[in-house]
């Protein structure tokens, strides 16, 4: 209902902008005005087909209509106004009003998105700028390259001044100085030419995004979040299926790690028995793994990269280490894992942290102009890789599903402080690019 | 009596060309190319300015010139740093360490010569010094 209402409002909101009578829209979307009327006023779902015609109607996408692409466009100018830099505006400036955003993405559902599509374009340059930036400072290649390019310049200076110079210089010394200028310009000539090859390479090396988890993440979002190539027979090795990925350095190493977990997770947990135990289980990680007497942490990875349909729910994954990092990210509409800076003290990921080895089950609110509700399994697994002697390393696995319903309290939570417009949280660690918002937004009970 | 220059170098066409260019300012020059055994060389020779590169087989630059200046009897010597040209954390490197001076790669003949006489005064023309 939450959708329907939130995409009626909308869809009144931008005829009434454009001004065009209600008879006229409903005629160019085929049905009567009358059953326009009743969309508008929030007391009738709208399906796919018909929004796109009343989209097209009112001269917008169907997606700047859409209530569950609003919440990513919200969510993009919340980290838009975060993104600003934190001083006291200059006189004359005026700050963006943070805690309008869902009134201005109500009312320029086209400008919002275009916004929201340009601080994405921001991050994803300013990523690229930080990674460049960090190659051409670290790169070693590039570090090496320049230490020869300023030996070579610095001898041939050096000599040819010495040779332009001319005075008394004993000829065998002369014919010496011509040999090193020479030899110096053919070495001067093989690591330009090693350059601009690197440098043709890196730029075809670096398309967007270019953290290497981003391209591993978006790899396996293109996969469907399921390697199916890997199971049953004629499985391919995880090594030839990335090989056969595009992806390179860093994030084809991500990407590998990926496709091994997930090898082996299938072979633990065979798709056809492992789905049909899902449905009876209702997806449930903790009861599955009590009953396949298999690591909760593993059971958790494979119903998250199950194929999609087969009569189960759509899950996220989360998964952090000890740090609380995330190391993987399956986001879920309304509910995106940030990509940089820290995420939501309050998910039940950090408490799995705390407890290592129980499994957590919670009701979880995302704070939002209409809060949703998710169901949270959360559980910390501990390796000692290196045995006794060595480090204990945690990696904490956070399992979601869109829940409107959800059992127990509610724990009030948000995606980052940031962006998160509940001001008594007594978790935050940084003040809200909201400001002071209304308690309706943190009504949910802790 | 000829002032001397230690000139610690890996690049064999860059030491020649200024062992060259010194050697003509009346310099007496040695040089040497390897960092490991580097303070040993500066130990036994004893020269009056030391013209140090930073990237050196064995050690670097900056770890011979942080030893030299903890030593009392090479403590006072003064130092020319080969450095980077832009390479801004080379040079802040390089004054860290201890350098007297530094100068940026690529240079000119005439900067160097200025600049190693400029680290001993007794030497403005080091034949007489």
């Amino acid at each position: 209902m939450a959708r329907s209402a939130l995409t009626g409002t909308r869809i009144r909101e931008r005829r009434l902008a454009i001004r065009r009578p209600q008879a006229d829209v409903a005629r160019a979307a085929g049905i009567s005005a009358a059953y326009l009327n009743l969309i508008e006023h929030n007391r009738r779902r709208v399906g796919a087909d018909l929004l796109a015609r009343i989209a097209q109607a009112l001269g917008v996408s169907a997606r700047a209509l859409d209530e569950d692409s609003e919440s990513g466009i919200v969510i993009a100018l919340r980290e838009a106004a975060a993104a600003l830099p934190p001083v006291a505006p200059a006189e004359g400036d005026i700050a963006p009003e943070a805690d309008r955003i869902e009134e201005f993405v109500n009312r320029f559902p086209g400008w919002a998105a275009r916004l929201a599509d340009r601080q994405s374009r921001i991050g994803a340059l300013e990523r690229r700028v930080e990674a460049l930036s960090e190659r051409l400072t670290h790169d070693p290649f590039l570090s090496s390259a320049l230490h020869e390019v300023l030996s070579v310049v610095t001898s041939i200076r050096s000599t040819a001044a010495i040779l332009a110079e001319g005075g008394d210089i004993p000829a065998p010394m002369q014919a010496r100085f011509h040999q090193n200028v020479h030899d110096d310009s053919l070495r001067l000539s093989a690591v330009a030419g090693d350059l601009a090859r690197y440098l043709d390479r890196a730029e075809e090396d670096a398309p967007l995004p270019v953290l290497p988890m981003d391209e591993a993440t978006a790899w396996m979002a293109r996969q469907g979040w399921h390697l199916a190539a890997l199971e049953g027979p004629g499985a391919v090795r995880p090594e030839d299926l990335v090989a056969a990925s595009g992806l390179r350095g860093p994030a084809r190493d991500l990407a590998l790690g990926y496709a091994r977990q997930a090898a082996s997770d299938a072979a633990l947990m065979p798709l056809e028995a492992f789905v049909a135990l899902a449905r009876e289980e209702a997806q449930d990680p903790g009861r599955i793994a009590a009953r396949m007497d298999l690591p909760v942490a593993a059971v958790m990875r494979r119903l998250a990269t199950l194929p999609e349909g087969a009569g189960l729910v759509p899950l996220g994954l989360a998964v952090c280490d000890g740090a609380g990092v995330l190391v993987f990210r399956k986001p879920l509409p309304g509910f995106p894992l940030p990509r940089l800076g820290g995420t939501c003290p309050l998910w039940p990921l950090y408490e799995a942290l705390t407890d290592p080895g129980r499994p957590i089950r919670r009701s979880v609110e995302i704070a939002a102009r209409e809060p949703r509700r998710y169901l949270a399994d959360a559980y910390c697994a501990l390796r000692h890789p290196m045995g006794a002697s060595g480090p204990q390393l945690a990696h904490a696995y956070m399992l979601f599903r869109a829940s409107p319903a959800g059992p127990g309290p509610v724990i009030a939570a948000g995606l980052a402080c940031r962006i998160c417009p509940r001001d008594a949280c007594p978790a935050r660690r940084e003040p809200s690019v909201l400001g002071a918002t209304t308690a309706r937004n943190g009504a949910a009970a802790g | 009596m000829t002032r001397q220059v230690l000139l610690i170098e890996d690049e064999a066409n860059i030491a020649e060309a200024i062992r060259f260019v010194l050697t003509r300012d009346g310099w007496s020059v040695t040089t040497h190319a390897d960092g490991a055994d580097a303070l040993d060389r500066i130990r036994v020779l004893r020269p009056d300015v030391l013209v140090l590169d930073v990237m050196l087989p064995g050690r670097s630059g900056f770890e011979i010139l942080t030893d030299l200046r903890a030593d009392p009897d090479l403590a006072a010597l003064p130092v020319l740093v080969l450095t980077a040209r832009g390479q801004d954390r080379e040079r802040d490197a390089a004054l860290a360490a201890g350098a007297t001076r530094f100068l940026p790669k690529p240079f000119g003949n005439a900067d160097l010569v200025a600049t190693v006489r400029s680290l001993d005064p007794g030497a403005a023309d080091p034949e007489r010094a």
